[in-house]
C-alpha cells in the first residue's frame, strides 16, 4: 500500500460521481470523500509504524521526470487536512441545490485529487502539474455555480485565473532552470544542488511570484476578495480552507529550502510583507459590509501571519505556521459555512440587513460564537496554539515583529466581534430564522470538535510534523 | 516511398470514383485506405533507405512525420463528409485534392533532393489555393484564394531563387551532399544567402511575423474546413520541412542565424498573441493564435541537432488540439456565414460534450497540464534554456500568459453566457473526430515519452 492509492481513489471518485447522475452525485461524492479520509488515516498509521509508503516510477525520459510521491509528516498533515475538510465541505453543501450536480461534485473531488497530489509530489515537475491542475476545477466551480452578476463574476474569476497562472509559469521557468543543473526534478536532487547566491535569489523570487499570488500576500491579493465573494460557498471553502494552504505548504517545502541563501538575506522583507498583510487585512476587514468579503480579508490577515512565521526560518516559526495552517483551514471553512447558513435563510450577505438572529436560533448562535472566538485565537482553541507559536517565533527575530503581528489578535477580536454583534445580536429580526438543520449542525459540530481537541491536545500533530520540519531546517542551514 | 505512391494512387482512385458514380462511398473508403497506409508507414519505422538516386529518402524523421500527417488527413477527410453535404457533386474533387495535398506533405518530409522538396511544396500549395477558393459563390472565399495564391506563389518564387543560389554554391541538389559540403570552412557567400531566401519563403508558409499578413484574411475567408487544413496540416508540414532543410544545411552553427530566429520567434509570439486578443471571429482568432504557435515552434531551430523529437511532439500536440477545436467550430457554425464568438454562447449548456472538447483543446493550446500542449512547451523551454536563450523562454512564458486571455474568452462565452440559438441534429462524425482528437491529445500528455523518444 502506498500513497498513490489515495490519488487513484480520489480520481476514481471524481469519475464515478460524474457517471452516477445528478441525483446520486452528492452521496457518491461524500462516500468517496469519506473513503479517502479513511485511507489517509490508514496510510498515516502505516507511516507512523515506519513502513515505506512512497511511490516512485519513471514517467518521462527526456527531460527526466519521475512519478514520485512521498509522504512525510508535513505532507501528511496537509493531506489529512484536505481529506478531513473535503467530506465536511461536500456534506455541508447538501443544503443547496446545484444545477448539474454531477459535474459540480466531480469537480470538487477532482480538485481534492489535484491538491492531494500537490502535497505528496516529490518531483518538481509532477508537483507543478498537480499545482496547475488544481486551478481548473476551481475556475469552473466559481464561474458556473458562483453567485452575483455574471459579468462581474466573469471578470473576477478570469483575473484570478490569469494571476495565478502567470505566477506559476515563473515557477516553471525556475524548475526548468534548476533541471539544467541537477539533470533531475527529484526533490532530493534539487535539495542537493549547489547554486550561487545570485541563482538562488532568482529562483526564490520566481517561486515567490507563484506563492505570493496563491496565498495571497499583499500586494498580490487583489483577486482574492472578489473571488471569495463571487464563488459559491463550496468554492470559497475550497479556496480558503485548502487551496491557499498549497501556497504556504510550498513555501516551506520548496521555496525556502531551494532558495535558502535568499531566504536568509531577504528575511526582513518577507516577514514585513507578511505582517503588513496582517495589518492591512485587519483594517480593511473593519470596513466591510459583505459578510463573505469580511471573512476574505480576515483570511488575508491570518495567512499573512502564517507566512511571516514560515519566513522566520526557525523551528517554532515553521511549526507554528503548519499548526496555524491546519487550524485556519478548519475555522475558515466553519465561518464560511455559517455565512452560507445565514444566506440560505435571508438571501443576503449584507451585514446591515442581518441582526437579531440570536433569539430565534440559540444553537446556531452558540456555534457561530465559538467559531468567531476560535478565529481570534481564544486560548484552548487550536488557533491559539498556532498563533501563539508563530508570534513567539517572531519575537525571537525581533520583538517589534511580534508586537505588530500581535495586532491581529486585537484587531481581529475587534472586527470579528463587531461583525458578530451586528449579525447575531440586537433586536429580534422580523424575518424568521429557523435554527440549524441536522446537516448544518453536524458539519459545524465536527469542525468545532476538531478545533477544541487539538487546541487542548496538539501533541499528535506536533509529533507528526516536527521530524520533517527538522529535516527541512537542516537543509536550510546547510552552509554550502 | 511506397507511402508516397500509395497516397498518390489513392488520390487518382478518388477521381475515378466520380466517374464510377460511387460518391457515397468515397469518404469511408478514403478513411479506411488512409488507415491502411498509416499502418504500413508506421511499420516502416526504423528503416533507412533512399530511392531514385536519393530523390526520396526514408528515415525515422520522415516516417514519424508522415504518420502524423496521415493521421491529420484522416481527420480532415472524415470531417468532409458533412461539410460538403451541400456540394455533393464535387465531393470527390475535394477529397482527391486533400489526398494530393497529403502526398505533397509526405514528399516535403521525405525529400532527399531540393527538386523533390520544391515539387512537394508546390503540390501542397496549389491544393491549398484551390481549397481556399472552393466556395466559389462566396466573394470572401474567392478573395482568400486569390490572396493566398499571390502571396504563396511569391513565396515559392523566393524559395526557388534560394534553391538556385544553393545550387550555385554547392553544385548539387542532393541534400546529403549539400550537408557534407556545408561543413567545410570555405563557403561561397551566396550559400548563406540561399539559406536565408529559402527560410524566408518557408516563413511565409508557416505565417511567422513579419511574413504573416496573408494568414488572418485567408483563414477568415476560406471555408472553415480549409482553414482547419491550413492551420493544422499545412502549418505543421511547413514547420517540419523547414526544420529538415536547416538541419541538413547545418544552419544553426552561425550566430547571426540564431539571432534571426530568436527575433522572428519573439515577434511571431508577441504579435500573434496581441492581435488575437482583439478578435471576435473565432477563425481569425485561431489564425493569430497559430502565428504565435509558429513562434513557439521556431524555438526548435535553435538546437537543431537535438530537437527533432520535441518538434514532432509540439506539432502533434498543436495540430491535434487544432483538429478538435475545428471539429467543434464546424459543428457550431455549419450553415452560418460567419464564425462570430456569439455563436458559441451557451454551448456548455446546449452541448456539454462538444463544449468540454473545445475547452480541452484551448487549454492544451494555452499550455495547461495534463494536456499535451503543456509538455510540448515544457520540452521546448527546456531545450531553449539549454541552448542559452533564457530571455526567449521568458518572452514565451509571458506570451503563454497573454494567450490565456483570448482562449478563455471563448471558454467564458461557452459557459458564462446564455444560449441564443437551438441546434438540431447530432452529426456523429463531428463528435467522433472531436473526441478522438482530444483523447489522443490527452494520451500524448499522459505518455509524452512515447512520441518524444521516437526521434531522440
Amino acid at each position: 500500500m502506498d500513497v498513490s492509492y489515495l490519488l487513484i481513489l480520489l480520481l476514481t471518485g471524481a469519475i464515478a460521481t460524474y457517471l452516477s447522475g445528478d441525483k446520486f452525485a452528492p452521496k457518491v461524492a461524500l462516500a468517496f470523500a469519506l473513503a479517502s479520509l479513511g485511507l489517509s488515516v490508514y496510510l498515516l498509521n502505516l507511516f507512523t509504524a515506519g513502513q515505506n509508503i512512497d511511490y516512485l516510477s519513471a514517467w518521462i525520459t527526456q527531460p527526466k521526470v519521475m512519478f514520485a510521491l512521498k509522504g512525510d509528516g508535513l505532507s501528511f498533515s496537509m493531506v489529512l487536512l484536505n481529506a478531513a475538510l473535503i467530506p465536511v465541505i461536500i456534506y455541508s453543501s447538501f443544503g443547496n441545490d446545484y444545477k448539474n450536480a454531477k459535474a459540480f461534485y466531480a469537480l470538487i473531488l477532482f480538485m481534492a485529487f489535484a491538491m492531494a497530489g500537490t502535497f505528496l509530489a516529490a518531483d518538481g515537475l509532477l508537483y507543478y502539474i498537480f499545482w496547475e491542475l488544481a486551478l481548473i476545477p476551481i475556475y469552473f466551480i466559481a464561474l458556473i455555480w458562483g453567485n452575483g452578476d455574471a459579468e462581474d463574476r466573469k471578470k473576477a474569476v478570469v483575473k484570478f485565473f490569469i494571476y495565478t497562472f502567470a505566477g506559476s509559469l515563473f515557477m516553471l521557468v525556475a524548475f526548468i532552470y534548476m533541471y539544467q543543473r541537477a539533470q533531475s526534478f527529484l526533490i532530493e536532487d534539487l535539495y542537493a544542488m549547489r547554486l550561487t547566491i545570485k541563482e538562488q535569489t532568482w529562483i526564490f523570487f520566481a517561486f515567490f511570484f507563484a506563492y505570493a499570488i496563491k496565498i495571497p500576500l499583499i500586494p498580490f491579493h487583489t483577486w482574492q476578495a472578489k473571488v471569495y465573494q463571487k464563488a459559491p460557498t463550496v468554492g470559497t471553502m475550497l479556496l480558503s480552507g485548502i487551496m491557499l494552504k498549497m501556497g504556504l505548504y510550498s513555501v516551506i517545502r520548496w521555496q525556502i529550502p531551494l532558495g535558502r541563501f535568499a531566504a536568509k538575506e531577504y528575511m526582513t522583507i518577507f516577514i514585513s510583507l507578511g505582517i503588513a498583510g496582517v495589518i492591512y487585512g485587519s483594517i480593511v476587514a473593519l470596513r466591510q459590509s459583505d459578510l463573505k468579503k469580511l471573512l476574505a480579508y480576515s483570511s488575508l490577515a491570518h495567512v499573512g501571519l502564517i507566512a511571516a512565521g514560515a519566513y522566520t526560518l526557525t523551528l517554532d516559526g515553521l511549526r507554528g505556521a503548519v499548526l496555524q495552517m491546519i487550524a485556519h483551514g478548519f475555522v475558515v471553512v466553519g465561518l464560511f459555512l455559517a455565512a452560507e447558513i445565514i444566506y440560505r435563510r435571508y438571501n443576503t450577505r449584507n451585514i446591515g440587513e442581518m441582526g437579531g438572529i440570536r433569539k430565534q436560533s440559540p444553537k446556531f448562535t452558540s456555534m457561530f460564537m465559538i467559531l468567531v472566538l476560535a478565529s481570534v485565537a481564544l486560548p484552548s482553541t487550536f488557533n491559539f496554539v498556532g498563533e501563539f507559536t508563530v508570534l513567539y517565533s517572531l519575537s525571537q527575530i525581533n520583538m517589534w515583529y511580534a508586537v505588530l503581528g500581535g495586532t491581529t489578535i486585537i484587531l481581529g477580536a475587534y472586527y470579528m466581534l463587531r461583525m458578530f454583534q451586528y449579525v447575531m445580536l440586537g433586536e429580534t429580526n422580523t424575518k424568521a430564522f429557523s435554527d440549524v438543520t441536522f446537516n448544518e449542525g453536524l458539519s459545524l459540530v465536527l469542525i468545532i470538535a476538531v478545533l477544541f481537541f487539538f487546541g487542548l491536545y496538539p501533541k499528535p500533530i506536533l509529533d507528526l510534523i516536527t521530524p520533517s520540519i527538522e529535516t527541512i531546517l537542516t537543509q536550510i542551514n546547510r552552509t554550502n | 516511398m511506397i507511402t508516397l505512391i500509395a497516397i498518390t494512387g489513392l488520390g487518382i482512385l478518388c477521381l475515378l470514383f466520380e466517374i464510377l458514380n460511387l460518391r457515397k462511398a468515397i469518404v469511408p473508403f478514403t478513411v479506411v485506405a488512409l488507415l491502411a497506409i498509416l499502418g504500413f508507414t508506421a511499420s516502416q519505422f526504423g528503416l533507412e533507405a533512399g530511392y531514385y538516386n536519393n530523390m526520396v529518402v526514408v528515415n525515422k524523421f520522415s516516417v514519424s512525420f508522415s504518420c502524423l500527417f496521415i493521421v491529420l488527413a484522416i481527420f480532415l477527410v472524415a470531417l468532409s463528409h458533412n461539410f460538403y453535404a451541400r456540394h455533393e457533386t464535387q465531393i470527390s474533387d475535394f477529397i482527391a485534392i486533400k489526398v494530393f495535398l497529403l502526398a505533397g506533405s509526405v514528399a516535403m518530409v521525405t525529400f532527399g533532393n531540393l527538386a523533390m522538396f520544391f515539387l512537394g511544396i508546390e503540390i501542397l500549395s496549389i491544393s491549398l489555393y484551390i481549397l481556399a477558393a472552393s466556395n466559389r459563390l462566396s466573394l470572401r472565399s474567392n478573395e482568400a484564394g486569390m490572396k493566398y495564391f499571390l502571396m504563396g506563389s511569391f513565396a515559392s518564387g523566393i524559395i526557388l531563387f534560394g534553391i538556385c543560389l544553393i545550387y550555385g554554391a554547392m553544385g548539387t541538389f542532393d541534400v546529403s551532399e549539400i550537408s557534407e559540403l556545408s561543413r567545410s570552412a570555405e563557403l561561397p557567400v551566396w550559400f548563406p544567402i540561399g539559406i536565408i531566401l529559402v527560410t524566408i519563403g518557408m516563413f511565409f508558409k508557416i505565417a511567422a511575423v513579419p511574413f504573416h499578413f496573408w494568414a488572418p484574411d485567408v483563414y477568415e475567408g476560406s471555408p472553415a474546413l480549409t482553414t482547419a487544413t491550413m492551420s493544422t496540416l499545412a502549418k505543421v508540414v511547413a514547420m517540419a520541412t523547414l526544420y529538415k532543410l536547416l538541419f541538413a544545411m547545418n544552419a544553426d552553427v552561425s550566430y547571426q542565424f540564431q539571432i534571426t530566429i530568436v527575433i522572428v520567434s519573439i515577434a511571431s509570439m508577441t504579435v500573434g498573441n496581441i492581435m488575437a486578443l482583439r478578435q471576435t471571429n473565432v477563425k481569425r482568432m485561431l489564425a493569430f493564435s497559430g502565428i504565435s504557435h509558429a513562434g513557439f515552434m521556431l524555438m526548435t531551430l535553435l538546437s537543431l541537432s537535438t530537437s527533432a523529437g520535441s518538434l514532432l511532439y509540439y506539432t502533434a500536440a498543436y495540430s491535434l488540439a487544432g483538429i478538435a477545436a475545428f471539429a467543434v467550430i464546424l459543428y457550431v457554425c455549419r450553415d452560418r456565414d460567419n464564425e462570430d464568438i456569439t455563436r458559441f454562447h451557451g454551448l456548455g449548456k446546449t452541448n456539454p460534450l462538444l463544449a468540454a472538447v473545445l475547452t480541452g483543446a484551448l487549454l492544451s493550446m494555452a499550455g495547461i497540464p495534463i494536456f499535451s500542449g503543456f509538455f510540448a512547451k515544457l520540452v521546448l523551454f527546456n531545450q531553449t534554456i539549454q541552448a542559452g536563450y533564457l530571455v526567449l523562454v521568458i518572452v514565451g512564458v509571458v506570451n503563454s500568459i497573454i494567450s490565456v486571455g483570448y482562449y478563455f474568452k471563448l471558454i467564458l462565452a461557452m459557459y458564462a453566457k446564455e444560449p441564443n440559438e437551438q441546434r438540431t441534429g447530432t452529426p456523429i462524425i463531428y463528435y467522433t473526430v472531436a473526441v478522438v482528437a482530444i483523447v489522443l491529445n490527452i494520451a500524448l500528455g499522459l505518455f509524452p515519452s512515447f512520441v518524444m523518444d521516437l526521434l531522440a
